[in-house]
């Protein structure tokens, strides 16, 4: 009876996620039209269609530690051509969230977090990306410290690295937009 | 002294799941006029109808309270068993606590509490009730059917045999709608022409059967037994009375570049043509729109051929009234538009599959013609690009259909099986070629539907891969279709790569353009897609919930063959039932004018949808006249009671609905 699971208190994963997010993913009927389009699959360990099937049986755990959440480029072409209006790459996103929250972060995402918190880090102290510290940060962060090195001369060259970042003027602008996305670091 | 009973229905679940069903019947035996109050587990069964039977009878009771479903599921039910117990039929009311109460409601006590008030409210209503009596009215034994596809010809065959006339009415040039274009039919793979042409030329001689072709429905007025219905014939050119049909205006015609409508724009026509070789009539028409003599002045190369002087640049449109007694509404389907999507319902096509900018990406309807031996390639399987044999062809399955993006959330119900044996067929005419099928579910539901689909798999090879494509792109001369197998995991998530020559849409079946302005025609509903409404789901299947019109075939959902057939022939046993008898019995819920007070304004004569207000002259003994005043006639009146709201001096009132009956139902509310 779908009254009485309405009373019940326990909510299943897909249920939570429904309430949380806005995004229903038992609307998903597995046509695979996701994963058909989606450029980043070959990375995936899971399909974004088996992500939404993780999240309808209510495996949590697989969902959070999966690697494709991180290797989700947010393109957005699956949440474009899905047939049932399920908002793939912005459910990832919620997972993402989650998968941080719970500390069950895929090893292989290291990297890609590294990546993403050096950027917003710079977005966050000066409202633009600069773009040496930003590559040093992430190289620190992922002790990555030489890959890519012998690039830096030929790019400085080229006039793409500049010694000094310029700050946007209104940081405080800045500073609202973090605020008001929950502050997460 | 009023002596009410009153029946509480638990139906089954229904209501007893959210309504205290004793305590309503407890509290209604409290009621003032209430004389006998029971609960029940199915009021509607024969049980339940006996409690009602037995009390009448045993408590002489003066009118009953069913407190059950909605008046349109059970109220002739319950009114049969009371005038079987001698209680006149419209002293019997139902208070409707299960659609207007447990199926929106979830508290039980809030529940229980409105299905007391409602029980309460039609207490009041039937206190006040009077016995009133049918009015019969004749019954014109002619039928109308709209329509002339498998299932309007099926329908119209079916009465005229029964011995009754029919006018068949098709808006194309000739009869035989969308199976005339199939090559072959599913599961036996019988030739559609050779199974239909026959009931085509059938239909045409049957001297019942009175058949208008590019002719179309203009208005429609009445009630059942006895509709009046104008119909407007499309100027043809051509007078049909003189025309041969042999054929030479169309040989002749200059104009032979026009996309053919039966070809599925895969042929071409001319301006002056039958749709097709087999087409009934075989009488040609002249599309005005395309002909050089209509465009410019020039030309009138047919007119000057033709050996018996049928071709008429100057004919009209002209109208012809009929009088029938029922309509059956077969106008079919037509598939979704994936090139131009479907604007009327804000619903783009499929641009990831191109938008139709690529010849090679048909539809269901142009395979059907690339395969048929009547089509423009003779039946050979040449994709329309380049007029070559394809080597790989792709069949996608839902375009359009299960797709809420797009806003058909429905399964077209037909495709799973006629892409089944578009491959079988394919894969018959090109031997080293391959199928790939796209799909979801294979929906084979049917007699010997599901053998079928599997002999298209084990014993044609055709290559099934269950997922949705997500684009088709073009690559050289090749069409390539991104997919992925959603039965394969593992590295790559199963992605499909197919570099075909020939890709087949299985789209949406979609009711035809125009339905809507005909569903408002003719007073029946349609539901949000535009396919016509059945009175009843499962038990009224072929009705409307406008008596006398019935609806067979796709018009009223997606269906193949058969199914369309079956609801035909049910709807012309529901039409040879009411032709049975020479009269009608209609409800008496009418309206009455008190002609003492009428003060003649005639207001209500602009209101009346039914135009059943006549004027009547009243005189004194010596003849002069003293006023005019209004009389409904009973025949036409159908008891929707505009004018009662309508009279300025309070001088109309509906029988079964009186202005006393409805306020002393709001007093009755507590």
């Amino acid at each position: 009876m779908s009254a009485q699971r309405k009373d019940s208190p326990e909510k299943t994963f897909a249920e939570q996620m429904a309430a949380e997010t806005g995004i229903d993913v038992r609307k998903c009927y597995q046509c695979g039209k996701c994963t058909a389009g989606c450029p980043m699959v070959p990375e995936m360990d899971y399909t974004p269609s088996q992500i939404m099937r993780l999240v309808q049986i209510g495996d949590r755990e697989a969902a959070l530690r999966s690697a494709t959440i991180w290797y989700c480029a947010s393109c957005l072409t699956c949440s474009t051509r899905c047939p049932q209006e399920v908002k793939i790459a912005e459910f990832m996103d919620a997972l993402r969230e989650r998968s941080l929250k719970a500390k069950k972060v895929n090893p292989r995402a290291r990297k890609i977090i590294a990546f993403v918190k050096s950027f917003l880090g710079g977005i966050r102290r000066a409202g633009r990306v600069h773009e040496i510290s930003m590559v040093m940060e992430y190289k620190t962060r992922a002790r990555d410290l030489f890959s890519d090195v012998l690039l830096a001369p030929v790019m400085f060259v080229k006039g793409k690295l500049k010694l000094l970042g310029k700050p946007v003027k209104d940081r405080q602008a800045v500073a609202r937009i973090f605020e008001r996305t929950a502050g997460a670091k | 002294m009023a002596r009410i009973g009153v029946f509480v229905c638990w139906c089954g679940e229904n209501i007893g799941r959210t309504v205290d069903c004793p305590k309503v019947a407890a509290e209604a035996a409290e009621f003032p006029g209430v004389v006998h109050s029971v609960d029940y587990k199915y009021m509607c069964s024969d049980p339940g109808q006996g409690l009602v039977k037995e009390a009448i009878r045993e408590k002489k009771l003066t009118g009953v309270v069913v407190a059950a479903c909605s008046p349109r599921m059970h109220e002739s039910t319950f009114r049969r068993a009371c005038a079987e117990a001698g209680l006149n039929p419209f002293l019997c009311e139902m208070a409707n606590i299960r659609e207007h109460c447990s199926w929106v409601h979830e508290d039980r006590g809030e529940a229980t509490a409105k299905a007391v008030q409602l029980v309460r409210v039609m207490v009041e209503k039937v206190k006040r009730n009077e016995a009133l009596f049918p009015i019969k009215v004749p019954v014109t034994k002619r039928a109308l059917v709209i329509g002339g596809g498998i299932a309007g010809i099926q329908a119209a065959l079916d009465i005229a045999n029964g011995g009754k006339k029919v006018v068949l009415v098709e808006k194309e040039p000739s009869i035989g709608g969308h199976m005339a274009q199939l090559s072959e039919t599913f599961p036996t793979l019988d030739c559609s022409q050779c199974i239909l042409t026959p009931r085509m030329v059938e239909a045409a001689t049957h001297p019942n059967i009175t058949l208008h072709t590019y002719a179309e429905v203009e208005s429609v007025s009445g009630f059942i037994g006895n509709f009046d219905v104008k119909i407007r014939l499309k100027a043809r050119s051509v007078d049909i009375k003189k025309c041969t049909g042999c054929g030479l205006c169309a040989q002749k015609c200059p104009q032979k570049k026009i996309p053919s409508e039966f070809d599925e724009g895969l042929g071409m026509r001319t301006a002056i043509y039958t749709p097709f070789a087999q087409a009934v009539p075989n009488k040609p028409v002249i599309d005005r729109a395309h002909c050089t003599k209509f465009l410019n002045g020039k030309c009138g190369i047919c007119q000057k051929i033709c050996p018996v002087g049928a071709v008429d640049y100057t004919q009209e449109d002209t109208f012809i009234e009929e009088k029938v007694g029922a309509i059956v509404v077969a106008t079919g389907y037509r598939l979704y538009d994936f090139r131009n999507g479907e604007k009327d319902y804000g619903i783009e096509g499929y641009g990831e599959y191109g938008y139709g900018q690529y010849k090679d990406v048909i539809d269901g309807l142009q395979f059907e013609r690339l395969a048929s031996a009547s089509g423009p390639t003779g039946g050979e399987i040449l994709r329309p690009s380049d007029g070559k044999p394809p080597e790989k062809v792709v069949f996608i399955k839902c375009v359009g259909s299960r797709d809420c993006a797009k806003g058909l959330s429905y399964c077209s119900k037909i495709c799973c099986m006629y892409i089944a044996k578009h491959a079988m067929l394919y894969k018959h005419k090109v031997h080293h070629g391959t199928a790939y099928v796209f799909y979801m579910d294979i929906r084979a539901g049917g007699k010997s539907y599901d053998e079928f689909v599997r002999r298209a798999i084990e014993e044609d090879g055709a290559v099934y891969i269950r997922g949705r494509v997500s684009r088709i792109y073009k690559r050289g001369g090749k069409l390539v279709v991104v997919g992925a197998d959603t039965l394969l995991g593992g590295t790559g998530g199963g992605r499909v790569e197919i570099e075909a020559d020939l890709v087949v849409l299985a789209t949406a079946m979609r009711p035809q353009y125009g339905i809507e302005a005909l569903a408002q025609k003719l007073s029946i509903s349609y539901d949000e897609y535009g396919f016509l409404s059945e009175a009843h789901p499962k038990l009224r299947p072929v009705e409307t919930n406008t008596a006398g019109i019935f609806l067979a075939g796709a018009c009223q959902g997606a269906k193949d063959i058969p199914e369309a057939v079956g609801q035909a022939s049910g709807a012309a046993a529901k039409v040879l039932g009411l032709f049975s008898g020479d009269e009608l019995e209609r409800e008496p819920i009418v309206a009455h004018v008190n002609q003492s007070q009428c003060v003649g304004c005639f207001y209500c004569e602009q209101v009346c949808p039914y135009h059943a207000i006549e004027r009547e002259e009243k005189r004194d003994k010596a003849g002069n006249l003293i006023a005019r005043v209004a009389k409904v006639n009973a025949g036409l009146c159908q008891g929707c009671g505009a004018c009662v709201a309508t009279c300025r001096s309070n001088s109309i009132d509906l029988d079964g609905f009186s202005a006393e009956q409805v306020f002393s139902q709001i007093g009755g509310l507590k």
